[in-house]
């Protein structure tokens, strides 16, 4: 019988390609990672030393320590990389070290500021950059046990549905726990507190929900393509079909009444109608959405006192300066980006105690200030580089999974920014959400250090060179084989 | 002071520049083409040669549109498998639907036992076949082809 050729010796010949050609091995570019890496380093260190300078204090050699243990740190991150997932891409990590690093020296810098306050009327304050610094320690080691314990992104997908009951507990419970474990902080109730330490659960919820929902579709997809019928030029999705995308809006509507936490409710159903409209490629489901969470928020702005307040203070902040809880928080934001102006202040050389919670939510108008618009606009791409590697990352991998997954964790970081950098500059309501990787705050750290973890995986999935498929049998048994007249090859 | 400040603010820029162009070079190593062959220049190239060889695998419709795999000489695995070269997650797909293997210089698409089968250009593939460039290989409701 004409065996079929190729697959004669397809199998044994590859195993034999890929253990014997060199030429062929895809570049990892980790060197590449380390340059950048130290280059991130410097400029943080650079930073830190002019805002000693700026404050007139003393200079020693302690920020050199500072600097290469900063490095250190991230080298230790780049190790892990090099030896868990050796292809991944390599501009997400560096972008990551000098925005977390940038973040730690505002926040010292901030720190520095409170203290002079302090000082002056005698309020207190704790110093915070510390506490950051081992918060970022922690989250680089949650990066690498991510990346050691995650061979393979797909494993994710099998425990779909756990994350996602994970994820929604996660997200409800400090809006419905009594207010001694789940105490209203700066009218939000979303911290947990076991002792002496709060966490914020959503911010994990975000990445168990992402996980879930990408599981979700990739089983569901077809549903969601297939049937519909068409209506006003788009394919409209059956009635029964739009059953998670009502969940998401429901979740929303309960976080938004129950936590009073509009950011976190923005981002979550902007990541679910993106990873909706990544599967299935129809603007019909971003236009339900949007209509969606307009009515919503319009029946939220009716009913709910603080949707109206920070509407109200979205729309003339200055008016409402005077007023409590009006638009004194966003006019001093907007006062500081002012005088920040094309230039900035100089790192150290501006009025960050003026505005108020500087480190967490409105960090980036301390760095509009400080930096002025060239540096925050370097800033903001710096954040876009990010996206673009985890979109880039995204596209290449070969599994709709991974496609998903790493559409949606980019998506999600570069939408935080939008929400947090939008309602700095009034472009939004101002919703109190924490700049990625910039803020004061040990859970918003940990989970988007998991997150990169998890981009870097798919980048790394993405870019390696394609495995040998194992040695298997490579046709059904011969008596199950049809006689077939073969051509011969030429 | 002013001299830092500025300073402080083109050092950032240059590491975003630096990162752009990490980026750059970068762009389309993960597609499996290579930096220089930027598609203008590619045709040029491909014509100057004369060669007509399969450099890469593009996935044409389907869940995975826009997917490419460059093509090395390793026999291609395409199916719902975790180890498939090109995973899919339809449901017309086998586990193990088909593979694509290099013979000499021609790539040949055979169908591994599949319940819903392969299709060449209409054609259904029961035995190996050689795939011209540009022919589309329907598997379920994927639509592959080859592309040098």
């Amino acid at each position: 019988m004409g065996s079929p050729a190729p697959t004669g010796e397809g199998s044994p010949g590859a195993s034999v390609a890929t253990s014997t050609s060199p030429g062929l091995k895809a570049p990892t570019r980790r060197g590449t990672e380390l340059v950048m890496l130290s280059f991130a380093a410097g400029l943080v260190t650079l930073a830190l030393i002019l805002v000693e300078l700026n404050q007139e204090r003393s200079l020693s050699l302690r920020i050199l320590y500072l600097g290469l243990a900063y490095l250190a740190l991230f080298a230790c991150a780049h190790l892990a990389v090099r030896r868990w997932a050796p292809y991944a891409d390599p501009a997400i990590l560096p972008c990551v070290a000098l925005l977390n690093g940038l973040g730690l020296v505002v926040i010292h810098r901030i720190d520095l500021a409170m203290e002079g306050t302090v000082f002056l009327d005698g309020s207190t304050w704790d110093p915070v950059a510390f506490k950051q610094v081992i918060w970022t320690a922690i989250g680089l080691l949650l990066f690498a046990a991510t990346l050691k314990f995650l061979p393979d992104h797909r494993m994710l997908a099998r425990f779909g549905y756990t994350f996602g009951l994970v994820g929604l507990v996660a997200l409800m419970l400090p809006g419905v726990l009594p207010g001694f474990i789940a105490p209203e902080i700066n009218g939000a109730k979303i911290w947990l507190r076991l002792g002496p330490l709060s966490i914020q659960p959503g911010e994990f919820a975000k990445i168990l929900l992402m996980v879930f929902f990408a599981a979700f579709l990739v089983s569901k997809r077809d549903l969601f393509t297939v049937a519909g019928r068409r209506f006003l030029g788009m394919d409209l999705p059956r009635a029964r079909d739009l059953g998670p995308l009502f969940a998401a809006w429901g979740v929303t509507v309960a976080v938004m009444v129950l936590q009073k936490d509009l950011g976190s409710s923005l981002l979550f159903f902007g990541i679910v109608l993106v990873l909706l409209y990544i599967a299935t490629e129809r603007a019909a489901w971003v236009v339900l959405g949007l209509g969606l969470f307009s009515g919503g928020a319009i029946i939220a702005w009716k009913l709910f006192n603080h949707v109206q307040q920070r509407v109200a203070n979205w729309q003339d902040p200055i008016a409402r300066y005077e007023v409590i809880g009006g638009g004194y928080q966003i006019s001093q934001s907007l006062f500081g980006l002012a005088t920040g102006g094309i230039g900035g202040a100089g790192l150290g050389a501006g009025r960050p105690e003026m505005i108020p919670e500087a480190n967490t939510d409105f960090i980036t108008a301390v760095i509009g200030e400080e930096l002025g618009f060239v540096g925050f606009a370097a800033l903001l791409l710096i954040y876009m580089v990010f996206a673009l590697r985890g979109l880039r990352g995204a596209i290449s991998v070969r599994d709709s999974f991974g496609k998903l997954l790493g559409g949606g964790l980019a998506f999600a970081v570069c939408f935080q920014v939008f929400i947090v950098v939008g309602g700095v500059t009034k472009l939004i309501p101002m919703t109190g959400i924490t700049a990625p990787f910039l803020s004061y705050g040990g859970s918003s750290l940990l989970a988007n250090y998991i997150l990169v973890a998890l981009l870097l995986r798919i980048s790394a999935a993405a870019r390696a060179p394609q495995r040998v498929a194992k040695p298997k049998p490579q046709q059904p048994a011969i008596a199950d084989q049809h006689t077939v007249m073969v051509e011969r090859p030429k | 002071m002013q001299l830092t400040r500025a300073g402080f603010l083109v050092l950032l820029w240059l590491f975003v520049l630096a990162a752009l162009r990490v980026v750059r070079s970068d762009l389309y190593a993960a597609s499996g083409l290579r930096a220089s062959g930027l598609p203008g220049f590619r045709r040029s190239e491909k014509s100057a040669r004369g060669s007509k060889a399969p450099r890469q695998l593009v996935v044409t419709h389907g869940a995975l549109t826009g997917t490419r795999i460059s093509l090395d000489g390793r026999p291609i695995l395409i199916g719902r498998a975790d180890d498939s070269t090109l995973v899919l997650d339809d449901d017309f797909a086998s586990t193990r639907h088909a593979r694509l293997s290099m013979r000499g210089t021609d790539w040949y698409v055979e169908d591994l036992g599949s319940t819903n089968g392969t299709y060449l250009d209409r054609a259904k593939v029961t035995a190996p076949l050689r795939v011209p460039l540009g022919t589309p290989i329907r598997i379920g409701k994927t639509v592959i082809e080859l592309r040098s």
